[in-house]
C-alpha cells in the first residue's frame, strides 16, 4: 500500500471516529439528563409551588411563566422582526442605510445574553421602576429574538422565486398585496423554522431573565399579571443550585433539566412534522 | 388613493420603521451599558482595572485582570477542543458519511443547540467537575471543565458553518484533484479545505464570540474565585461569571456596580469586534 | 490498424441506475495519436471519456460492463488501484478548473500528492510542464501569483500543464476549447498537435472542424452507440454509415 493510500485510510478512520464521538457525546448527555430527571417528574412536581427552605417544592409557577414569557416575547418580536426582514428583502435599496441596518442586525445578534439582561435591567427594572416583572423579561427576551427573526425572514423571502412576484404584479397587485398574499405564504416554512429556533432559545434562557424577570414567583398561581415576578424553569435551575437553600436542590434541578430537554425535544419533532407536510404540499 | 395603494403606503412606513428599530436598539444598548460602565473610571484607575489581579471591591480594589484572563483561557480551551472536532465532524458529514449518518448528525446538532445553557452547566457541575477532581486532581472547577462544556456548546456552530463551507466548494475543483490521481483525503486536505477556509474561519470566530459571551454554563463550573488562572483545575472566574455572581449584591450607581457594567461593556466590545472580524474574513475570501 | 494500442475497449455498456447511457462500445485508442470523439449533445461521448479514467465511479449508481484494457489489464478489475490509474491517465475538463492557489502550487500539486517533495525536482517539473503546455513564457515571472488571475485560455493551458506534471501516458480532454475564445482555441489546438509526440490523446469535441484539424482517428457517437470509427481523413471524406454522413454534413446535431 502506498503512503498516500495509508494516509487516506488513517484519515478516514479518524474522521469516522470524530463523527461517532459527536453522536456519543450527545447520547451521553441525554441519557444523563433524562435518566436523572425523568423519575422526578410527576403531577405534583409540575403543578405545585416552590418552597423557599423546605424540600418537596414544585415548579408549577415557573412552568407557567416560561411559556407565558416566551409567548409574550414572540408576540412582541415577531411583527418587528418579520417586518424588518421583509423590508430588507423587498424594499431596501443598496446603500448606506441598508448597510447600517444589516450591520446593526449582526451586531445585535452578537450581544452576549448577559449584556442584554443588564440592558433590560437598566431600562425596565430600574429606569421604568417596574422591578422584576414578566413584562420586563418578555421585552428583554424579544431583543434576543429580533436579529434571528430578521435574518431568517430575509432569507426566506429572498428565496421565493422571482416568477411569483412578477406574476402577481403582472396581474395588477400592489407591492404589499404581493407580499401579503403570495410571498409571505411561500416564505412561511422558513420563517416558522426561525420561530422554532427562537422559541427554543427563549425557553432555555437564563442570563437575560435573571435581571429582568427575577428569581421569584408571584404568590398567586397562575398569575397572568404582567407585573408579577417571573422566574422561569431555566432560571429556577440556576437559582436552586446557586442559593443552595433548599435541601433537595439536586432533585429539583434534575427534574427541571429533564423537563426543559423534553420540551425542546418535543418542540423539534412537533414542528418538524407540519413543516414537512407543508413543504411537500407546496412543492411541485 | 384607493385602499390598496393606501395600505401599500402604510406597509412601507411600518416596515421601514421595523428595520430602523433594530438599529435603534443596538445603539441604545451601546449607549446605556457603555455609560454605566465608563462611569467606573470616575473612581477607578483604568490601569488598575485592566491590569491588576487584585479584585476586592469592599476594600476598594478593582482589578479585573483575573476575569479577562479567565474568559480568554476558557474560550481558548473551548476552541482548541471544539474547532478540530467540529471541523473533522463537518468533513465527515460532507464527504464521508453515509446519508443516514449525516441526517443523524444534523439532528444531533439541532438537539445540542436546543439544550439550554443552564442544563449544560448543571451537568458539568454534577458530572464533569467531580470526575475531573477525582481523576485529574485539583478542585475540579476551573477553565478545563469550562472549556470542555463550551466546546460542546459551540460544536453545532462550527459543524454547521464548516459543513456548509465544504459543500459549497465547486465540485470541479474536486474532480480536478481526483483526476490527477489524488486520494480522497489528499483532495480534502489539499484543495477543498483551503478553498473553504474563509468561511470555516468565519465560523470559528463566531464560535469564539459565543463562547466568550456565555454566562450561565460557565458560572456553574468555573469555581467563582476571583483569582487569575493558576491551573486547569483551579477555581477562577470569567467576565461573565463574575458579573452574574456579584451583580445582585451591588447597589446601583456604586463603583462596584459600575465596574461590573464596565466588564459587561468589555464583553460587548469584544463581541462587536468579533463580528467585524467575521465580515472582514468573509469578504477577503470572496474577493480571492 | 497496425498501430500499437494504448487502450482497448470491448463491448462496454454504461448504466446510470437503470438508464443505459452507452451500448456495446468497442474501439481502440492508439498510442501517440489523437483520437477524437464526436457526436451531438447527449450522445454519450463525455460519459464514455469518463469511463476511461473511472471518473464515473464518483457518480452514485453508475455501472460499467464489458472490458476496458490498458496495456492488457482491465482497469475495472477489483484489485486495480484507481488512484494510480488516474495518475497514468490525465484529464482536462471542459471549463478550466485551476485550484485557488499560485500557478506554481497548481502545477506542483500533482507531483506533491504522489510523494515528490524535493524543491529542485518540483521546480524542474513546473517549468517543463508549463513549457509543454506552451505557457511558460507567459507566466514564468509570476509563478507565485494566483492562478485565478489568468485569462480563460491561459487557465485551460494551466490545467493541461497540471495534468502533464504527473507524467501521464494518456490524456483525456473533454471539450477543452469550447469555453475559450478563438485565439485561445487555436493555441490549444496547436498544443494538442505537439503533445501527440509524447502522449496518447483522446479528445471529445462538438466542433467537427476541430476534429478534422487535429485528430488522427475519429469516433462518431449517437444516442449512446458507436456508429462509426476510423482514420479521420476517411471518416470525413468517405463515411461508411449514412448517419455519419448526415452528421458531418450538418443535416442534424
Amino acid at each position: 500500500m502506498t503512503r498516500q493510500r495509508m494516509g487516506d485510510r488513517i484519515a478516514t478512520a479518524l474522521l469516522w471516529a470524530a463523527g461517532i464521538l459527536i453522536l456519543v457525546i450527545l447520547a451521553a448527555f441525554l441519557i444523563r439528563i433524562l435518566g436523572q430527571g425523568l423519575p422526578v417528574l410527576d403531577w405534583n412536581f409540575l403543578t405545585s409551588k416552590p418552597r423557599a427552605m423546605a424540600a418537596g417544592g414544585g415548579i408549577g409557577p415557573q412552568l407557567f411563566n416560561t411559556f407565558y414569557i416566551t409567548a409574550l416575547s414572540l408576540l412582541i418580536s415577531l411583527p418587528i422582526g418579520v417586518g424588518a426582514g421583509i423590508y430588507m428583502a423587498e424594499y431596501a435599496k443598496p446603500g448606506r442605510l441598508t448597510e447600517l441596518i444589516r450591520l446593526s442586525t449582526e451586531a445585535l445578534a452578537s450581544v452576549p445574553s448577559i449584556v442584554l439582561g443588564l440592558f433590560g435591567m437598566i431600562l425596565f427594572v430600574n429606569g421604568m421602576g417596574w422591578g422584576f416583572t414578566i413584562a420586563g423579561g418578555a421585552l428583554a427576551l424579544s431583543l434576543l429574538n429580533l436579529p434571528v427573526l430578521v435574518r431568517v425572514t430575509e432569507e426566506a423571502v429572498r428565496a421565493v422565486p422571482q416568477s411569483y412576484r412578477e406574476a402577481s404584479l403582472g396581474l395588477g397587485a400592489t407591492r404589499w398585496q404581493t407580499i401579503a398574499k403570495v410571498i409571505l405564504p411561500s416564505a412561511l416554512p422558513g420563517i416558522l423554522t426561525g420561530v422554532t429556533l427562537v422559541a427554543g432559545r427563549a425557553i432555555g434562557e437564563t442570563a437575560i431573565l435573571i435581571y429582568t424577570a427575577g428569581v421569584t414567583v408571584s404568590r398567586h398561581f397562575p398569575d397572568p399579571s404582567l407585573m408579577a415576578a417571573g422566574e422561569t424553569l431555566a432560571v429556577r435551575i440556576w437559582a436552586v443550585k446557586s442559593e443552595g437553600l433548599v435541601p433537595d436542590a439536586d432533585r429539583i434541578a434534575a427534574g427541571t433539566s429533564a423537563l426543559l430537554v423534553l420540551v425542546v425535544l418535543v418542540f423539534n419533532f412537533l414542528l418538524a412534522a407540519p413543516l414537512y407536510w407543508y413543504r411537500s404540499r407546496n412543492s411541485r | 388613493m384607493n385602499r390598496a395603494r393606501f395600505s401599500d403606503r402604510i406597509a412601507l412606513y411600518l416596515l421601514t420603521f421595523s428595520a430602523i428599530t433594530v438599529s435603534l436598539v443596538i445603539a441604545a444598548i451601546l449607549v446605556f451599558v457603555g455609560k454605566e460602565g465608563l462611569l467606573t473610571f470616575l473612581d477607578v484607575n483604568p490601569i488598575e482595572f485592566f491590569f491588576s489581579p487584585d479584585w476586592n471591591p469592599p476594600a476598594g480594589r478593582f482589578g479585573a485582570l483575573p476575569f479577562f484572563v479567565g474568559s480568554v483561557a476558557a474560550t481558548a480551551i473551548a476552541l482548541l477542543i471544539g474547532a478540530p472536532l467540529g471541523l473533522a465532524g463537518a468533513i465527515f458529514m460532507a464527504k464521508i458519511s453515509p446519508g443516514s449518518m449525516r441526517t443523524a448528525m444534523r439532528q444531533a446538532s439541532n438537539l445540542f443547540v436546543g439544550i439550554p445553557s443552564v442544563v449544560y452547566g448543571y451537568i458539568g457541575m454534577t458530572t464533569l467537575v467531580p470526575w475531573v477532581r477525582d481523576n485529574l486532581g485539583g478542585q475540579g472547577f476551573g477553565v478545563l471543565v469550562a472549556g470542555v462544556i463550551l466546546a460542546i456548546m459551540v460544536l453545532p456552530t462550527i459543524l454547521g458553518v464548516s459543513e456548509d463551507a465544504i459543500r459549497s466548494v465547486d465540485v470541479a475543483l474536486e474532480e480536478g484533484s481526483l483526476g490527477l490521481g489524488a486520494t480522497r483525503w489528499q483532495t480534502i486536505w489539499g484543495v477543498i479545505l483551503p478553498a473553504a477556509r474563509p468561511r470555516i474561519l468565519a465560523g470559528v470566530i463566531l464560535a469564539f464570540a459565543r463562547a466568550f459571551g456565555e454566562t450561565t454554563a460557565v458560572q456553574m463550573v468555573i469555581g467563582n474565585s476571583p483569582t487569575v488562572v493558576r491551573s486547569l483545575t483551579a477555581g477562577t472566574s470569567t467576565l461573565t461569571s463574575q458579573i452574574i455572581m456579584e451583580m445582585g449584591q451591588t447597589p446601583p450607581g456604586s463603583p462596584w456596580n459600575r465596574a461590573l457594567f464596565m466588564m459587561a461593556f468589555g464583553l460587548l466590545v469584544v463581541s462587536l469586534i468579533m463580528i467585524l472580524l467575521v465580515r472582514w474574513v468573509s469578504n477577503r475570501g470572496v474577493a480571492k | 490498424m497496425s498501430e500499437q494500442m494504448r487502450m482497448t475497449v470491448e463491448n462496454v455498456d454504461l448504466y446510470y441506475g437503470n438508464f443505459r447511457a452507452l451500448r456495446s462500445i468497442t474501439l481502440n485508442i492508439p498510442a501517440n495519436r489523437v483520437t477524437a470523439l464526436i457526436g451531438p449533445s447527449g450522445c454519450g461521448k463525455s460519459s464514455f471519456l469518463r469511463c476511461l479514467n473511472r471518473m464515473n465511479d464518483l457518480v452514485p449508481g453508475a455501472r460499467v460492463s464489458g472490458s476496458i484494457l490498458m496495456d492488457g489489464e482491465d482497469i475495472y478489475a477489483p484489485h486495480v488501484d484507481v488512484v494510480l490509474l488516474r495518475k497514468r491517465i490525465g484529464m482536462v475538463f471542459q471549463r478550466p478548473n485551476p485550484f485557488p492557489m499560485s500557478i506554481y502550487d497548481n502545477i506542483a500539486y500533482g507531483p506533491r500528492i504522489h510523494g515528490e517533495k524535493r524543491k529542485a525536482v518540483l521546480d524542474e517539473l513546473v517549468e517543463s510542464s508549463l513549457r509543454g503546455a506552451a505557457l511558460w513564457e507567459e507566466v514564468k515571472d509570476r509563478l507565485s501569483k494566483s492562478a485565478l488571475g489568468l485569462s480563460g485560455g491561459q487557465q485551460q493551458r494551466l490545467c493541461i500543464a497540471r495534468s502533464l506534471a504527473v507524467k501521464p501516458e494518456l490524456l483525456l480532454m473533454d471539450e477543452p476549447a469550447s469555453a475559450l475564445d478563438p485565439i485561445s482555441t487555436a493555441k490549444v489546438e496547436d498544443l494538442i498537435r505537439e503533445l501527440r509526440e509524447n502522449y496518447s490523446i483522446v479528445i471529445v469535441t462538438h466542433n467537427m472542424q476541430q476534429a478534422a484539424r487535429i485528430s488522427d482517428y475519429t469516433a462518431f457517437f449517437l444516442s449512446g452507440e458507436l456508429v462509426e470509427y476510423g482514420p479521420t481523413g476517411t471518416m470525413f471524406t468517405n463515411p461508411r454509415d449514412q448517419r455519419t454522413e448526415d452528421y458531418i454534413t450538418g443535416r442534424f446535431g
